[in-house]
């Protein structure tokens, strides 16, 4: 029992990051079309720009600043750069951020360093919020999950029902008419890009020093996210929270769990020996693969339901 | 008379051209690791130590003049790209390699020194090997032309274990590694060494993960916990023992975690406050160790790069190079390598080492410490200014870390 | 309609063009290591021939059938593993002779792209781009988690003397670099040769179809994605050779060949060289080589200025260089390259003031952040410069500024003849036109 709320518990907190890293990115997906190689990149920009911030001011400050520093630059990136290949198509545009990763992976190198930052947790917000059994739960586990949420509440309150949200909306589906109602697109494309490197990078702050602030940080989360955007449906937002959910809960507990074929195929009768054929295969555990199960379950999502869980599209 | 005169002054000019040439003779070592790219720090890092290394204990420093001369190649970690240096050292003349971070790339090394010292007699090239440590180098694959300076596996788990049978507070152990050659390796030692010295201590969870792809140390911790273990043995570096010990922190975790690279440039920052009085680091050297021989070359590095010295095999690799070419008074492969095998010297606290002929492994102390609050008593110095640094629990003299080998050669 | 277009067509794989060109590829194949001085260029040039081979593999992904792929070194990777176990069981007595162990790893290729193909073609476009990217994720998490068949971290080494046959008793096994390279280069030839042909076939024609307009191919009876899984299995077939070609270079497989970082580095570098014309790919394998092994030696910033390089490309020259030297070649043709010498030759000559501030900066920088132990002097180009003085900072910052509008000034000089060439090429055209008809 005890070992179930925990892992529930830290399954949830990471499924939330999760999401908060890939609802960006299915934002700017679902409403350019633009496959944002370079999200990770921001996440991990947001994590830097905040170690920094906080050096100087501290954390709350940082807390603010970062995001919008981190929009910016997305945004300015958006105008200069990924407009203009815009018209060669979604491949040169995938490129480019392709290009990019490369290019602020080195410039964070440059400037901070190869080795991790001392991004500390905030002191009030360190420490333990509730002691479960023998375990606690640090309080800023439940920062993460707070903020996260809160993000999802105002991403769905802006795009739902605000006014800026319907102009948005209705740039995606009918470009050309939303621009003769005197609306101008391009900036709107340049918000939404904006928004979702806010997004990742306000990921970044509150991932940063909960876990690890240093040049990897990028590539280790970068694929997961992708995973997550397929799985849950190509620029399905519901579909990204779910899959966030389901990842994070899964990993978490299928650490737990020794299981392993051996153990199936013994308690059906079958001897497995090492001289078994397959049998690296067979003696792997559950605990053992859990790292990697979210892109088994990429393979298995595809071969059985190739749209994803919320998606709408069989391309 | 005139022309006698001349010709021992031409004499004279010659045997002091002699001597010159030799006090000035310098031997080149292709120092090939990841000098860019996501791990590019630690082996800059490496660089910056084996450069230091030459410039304090080689050349003027040295009482013969030899000089180390080191050609740094950038290998981006591949061992693909290491090979391809591999060639361009030995097409350039190079007779000396040097190496450590990732077995991958030594055992890929190694396997090329033989073939190629095999296929090009008189221009064999030595290997020396600073940390690359798994024990199938001095074993099954060892090699005559390859030389470890850092401690192996094997070496380093026996002192491990040695420390831990006499902790009665031990009792259920959790083994934690990354899954690969390397932390396979600690938790079959772990498991098999513990069985014989502590059979009453309980192996709880034996657990490997993938290399560099777990974000979230919670849920190991958790598992940890529910098996009730109070100490953890793991091989994990870089972000996955920084990630490990910050898990543990925040989930309240009270055991202690027994390790190999808590020292490794960025490890301290990222451990911390989080790893105070709990993490263990097992080694062959450490700041702080008693009787320290290095000290001046700690502050020394410490005030030129900015960076912690922790690589004393570094400086060992550089004097026991420089001694063997004054022994066999040559740069080349055969007559160095030959020199090496068997030689002595002292290590970083003043202990005999020795480079043992039958594996061409290292013979050293081995020290295990304990990551603390540092200005207390022996804790002189802190780590990359986080407050806390090494103190010595425990000292393994040389043959106490000692290990049996299986190596069958001969040397040429 | 003009009497040539009534023309019947032949099929006439052979022509004059063809044959020249192709002989001055073997040629140069031929001379190549004649004209190389040491050792080490061999090195390299076995290195490139293998690039190449993949390249162009990848280009049948991504230029033929527009699939963007972020895990192509899946199977030159596992190409190589196959191959080194071929390799061991040629030692242990396997009676197939070493220089069919390419052929072994790219009939290997071609079923882990079968296999894994069929999971990855389900879907086009962006999401096939994000899959490979997974499912390389997933074979290399597997490289190290099956030492059995990886050989773990330090992978599994051969040796390529090993095994028997008459070409042992000529003195060829392979124990000299030379030899490897003439098993490369045959084997480069032929793959090229291969490749080109496949792009001749109907097959190679419809995967053109897909990638410009999938919907309208399918709309014509095509099935889409038998098509992509098709071409994933070729283009996997010519990973497996580079592969295996790589196991006989290097005599050694380690996990990093299925790694990321070298997909990456394929589509990188197939990019820059050009996917637009068959030929792009293996300028691209030349700067491939050249970065990895040239430029890093030369500077520690040598991914930011390969990351920074392509970038500009994408944006302004999405063909690569092959595109590049196609439409210079165009001009030539037309007589109008004489008119842009001087726009070019000031381009050249400001884009490189700006480019050497540009790279004093960040050599600086990078002399600052990694390498502040030995020193805070770098050389650019043969000049000191101190990174612990301002002065150098802002002269570098000057020349930067000073180059960067001189070359836009020249750029847009060069716009303008670039735009008036155009027009008399395309009223050239219209008048060749009007003359046959």
């Amino acid at each position: 029992m005890e070992f179930f709320t925990i892992s529930l518990l830290n399954g949830v907190s990471y499924g939330l990051l999760l999401f908060m890293l890939s609802a960006g990115l299915t934002l700017i997906f679902s409403m350019m079309g633009v496959l944002n190689f370079a999200h990770a990149s921001f996440y991990m920009l947001g994590a830097y720009f905040a170690y920094q911030v906080s050096e100087w001011t501290n954390f709350w400050v940082a807390f603010v600043i970062a995001p919008v520093l981190v929009a910016l630059l997305g945004g300015a990136f958006e105008r200069t750069v990924l407009r203009k290949t815009h018209k060669f198509g979604h491949v040169a545009e995938l490129l480019v951020t392709f290009g990019l990763s490369f290019v602020i992976l080195e410039l964070v190198q440059l400037v901070w360093g190869r080795t991790p930052v001392e991004y500390k947790v905030p002191a009030a917000l360190d420490g333990s919020l509730f002691k479960l059994f023998n375990s606690t739960f640090p309080t800023y586990r439940a920062f993460m999950m707070v903020v996260a949420i809160g993000m999802l509440a105002s991403l769905f309150l802006v795009l739902k029902k605000t006014r800026i949200g319907l102009v948005i909306q209705a740039a995606l589906t009918h470009p050309d008419t939303t621009e003769a109602l005197g609306h101008n697109v391009p900036r709107v494309f340049a918000f939404v890009f904006a928004g979702g490197c806010g997004l990742a990078a306000l990921a970044g702050v509150i991932g940063g020093n909960a876990f690890i602030t240093e040049p990897g940080m990028a590539q280790a989360v970068g694929a997961i996210i992708f995973v997550v955007v397929v799985v849950g449906g190509m620029g399905s937002l519901g579909g990204a929270l779910i899959a966030s959910l389901l990842i994070g809960v899964m990993q978490t507990f299928a650490v737990g769990l020794d299981w392993s074929f051996i153990g199936g195929l013994q308690s059906l009768g079958v001897d497995v020996t090492p001289e078994t054929f397959g049998y690296p295969v067979w003696k792997l555990k559950l605990s053992q693969v859990a790292p990697i199960l979210p892109y088994l379950l990429l393979v298995v999502m595809l071969v059985v339901r190739p749209k994803g869980i919320m998606g709408t599209r069989d391309e | 008379m005139k022309v006698s005169l001349k010709a021992s002054a031409i004499a004279v000019a010659v045997s002091l051209m002699a001597v010159s040439a030799a006090s000035a003779q310098t031997v080149k070592v292709a120092f090939i690791e990841g000098m860019s790219g996501p791990f590019g720090g630690v082996g800059q890092n490496q660089l910056n130590h084996f450069q230091y290394a030459a410039e304090q204990f080689s050349g003027k420093n040295a009482n013969s003049g030899v000089t180390v001369q080191i050609v740094p190649m950038d290998s981006k970690g591949s061992p693909q790209e290491a090979l391809a240096l591999f060639k361009k050292a030995t097409d350039d003349g190079i007779r000396f390699i040097s190496q450590g971070n990732g077995s991958s790339v030594a055992g890929v090394l190694i396997d090329a020194v033989n073939k190629h010292n095999e296929r090009n007699p008189g221009k064999e090239v030595v290997f020396l090997n600073y940390a690359a440590i798994d024990p199938d180098f001095t074993n099954s694959k060892c090699s005559p032309w390859h030389f470890r300076f850092d401690a192996g596996v094997d070496m380093k788990l026996e002192a491990l274990t040695n420390y831990m049978k006499d902790n009665k507070a031990i009792k259920n152990v959790y083994v934690l590694g990354q899954n690969y050659s390397f932390g396979q390796q600690v938790s079959k030692f772990t498991a098999s060494m513990l069985a014989t010295k502590r059979p009453d201590v309980k192996i709880v969870g034996n657990e490997l993960h993938p290399l560099g792809q777990v974000k979230d140390f919670a849920p190991y911790i958790a598992k940890m916990m529910a098996a009730g273990a109070d100490t953890v043995v793991t091989g994990n570096w870089g972000p996955d023992l920084a990630l490990l010990i910050k898990a543990a922190k925040d989930a309240g975790f009270k055991g202690n975690f027994y390790t190999f690279y808590a020292g490794v440039i960025g490890a301290p920052s990222a451990i911390g406050e989080a790893g105070t009085d709990r993490v263990f680091q097992v080694s062959y050297w450490h700041p702080n160790v008693e009787k320290n021989a290095l000290e001046s070359t700690y502050t020394g590095f410490k005030y030129k790069f900015k960076e912690e010295f922790y690589t004393v095999a570094l400086v060992n690799a550089t004097k026991f190079l420089v001694a063997a070419v004054e022994k066999s008074k040559s740069t080349d492969g055969l007559p160095v390598a030959r020199a090496l095998a068997g030689m002595k010297g002292k290590g970083g606290s003043g202990e005999d080492i020795e480079l043992r002929a039958a594996d061409g492994a290292m013979q050293q102390a081995l020290y295990i410490s304990q990551w603390t609050r540092a200005g207390g008593p022996g804790v002189k110095y802190a780590m990359e200014g986080t407050g806390h640094g090494f103190k010595t629990v425990r000292y393994l003299e040389p043959k106490l870390a000692a290990m049996p080998t299986t190596c069958q050669m001969t040397r040429p | 309609m003009s009497n040539a277009a009534m023309k019947p067509l032949h099929f006439k794989p052979l022509n004059g063009v063809r044959i020249v060109v192709w002989s001055a590829f073997a040629v140069i194949l031929l001379l190549l290591p004649v004209l190389a001085r040491s050792n080490f260029a061999v090195t390299l040039l076995c290195l490139t021939g293998i690039a190449a081979i993949a390249c162009m593999s990848y280009n049948m992904l991504l230029g033929q059938a527009g699939m963007l792929s972020f895990g192509h070194a899946v199977y030159t990777g596992l190409g190589a593993f196959v191959a080194i176990h071929a390799m061991n069981k040629i030692g242990g007595g396997w009676p197939i002779p070493m220089w069919m162990i390419p052929l072994v790893a790219g009939f290997a290729g071609l079923g882990f792209g079968a296999l894994l193909g069929f999971v990855t073609t389900r879907k086009a476009g962006t999401p096939f781009s994000m899959i490979t990217l997974g499912v390389g994720e997933l074979v290399f998490a597997a490289a190290l988690m099956f030492p059995e068949f990886f050989g773990g971290e330090a992978g599994i080494n051969s040796n390529r003397t090993a095994g028997s046959g008459w070409m042992h008793g000529l003195g060829l096994n392979f124990g000299g670099q030379i030899q490897v390279y003439y098993l490369i280069a045959i084997y480069l030839f032929l793959c090229t040769a291969a490749m080109y042909a496949f792009t001749q076939t109907p097959l190679g024609r419809i995967a053109n179809a897909v990638r410009d307009n999938a919907e309208r191919a399918e709309f014509v009876g095509y099935d889409t994605r038998w098509v992509r899984y098709l071409i994933v299995m070729a283009s996997s077939f010519f990973a497996g050779i580079a592969g295996g070609l790589t196991a006989i270079n290097f005599e050694a497989a380690t996990a990093d060949l299925v790694h990321g970082t070298r997909s990456g580095g394929y589509l990188l570098f197939t990019f820059l060289g050009g996917v637009g014309f068959f030929f792009g790919p293996i300028i691209g394998a030349v700067l491939l080589i050249f970065s990895l092994v040239v430029l890093s030696e030369l500077t520690k910033a040598w991914q930011l200025y390969v990351g920074i390089v392509f970038l500009i490309m994408v944006v302004f020259a999405p063909g690569g260089i092959s595109s590049l030297l196609m439409l210079n070649l165009r001009r030539i043709k037309y007589g109008e390259w004489r008119k842009m010498r001087w726009p070019y030759a000031g381009m050249v000559f400001f884009g490189l003031i700006a480019l050497w501030g540009f790279a004093a900066i960040v050599e600086m920088a990078y002399q600052a952040q990694v390498a502040a132990g030995s020193g805070s002097v770098v050389t650019v180009a043969r000049i000191p410069m101190d990174a612990s003085v301002l002065a150098s900072w802002l002269i570098a910052a000057a020349v930067l500024l000073f180059g960067g509008i001189c070359f836009e000034i020249w750029r847009r000089k060069f716009n303008k003849v670039w735009g008036e060439g155009e027009e008399r090429i395309a009223e050239a055209i219209k008048k060749a036109e009007a003359a046959i008809v």
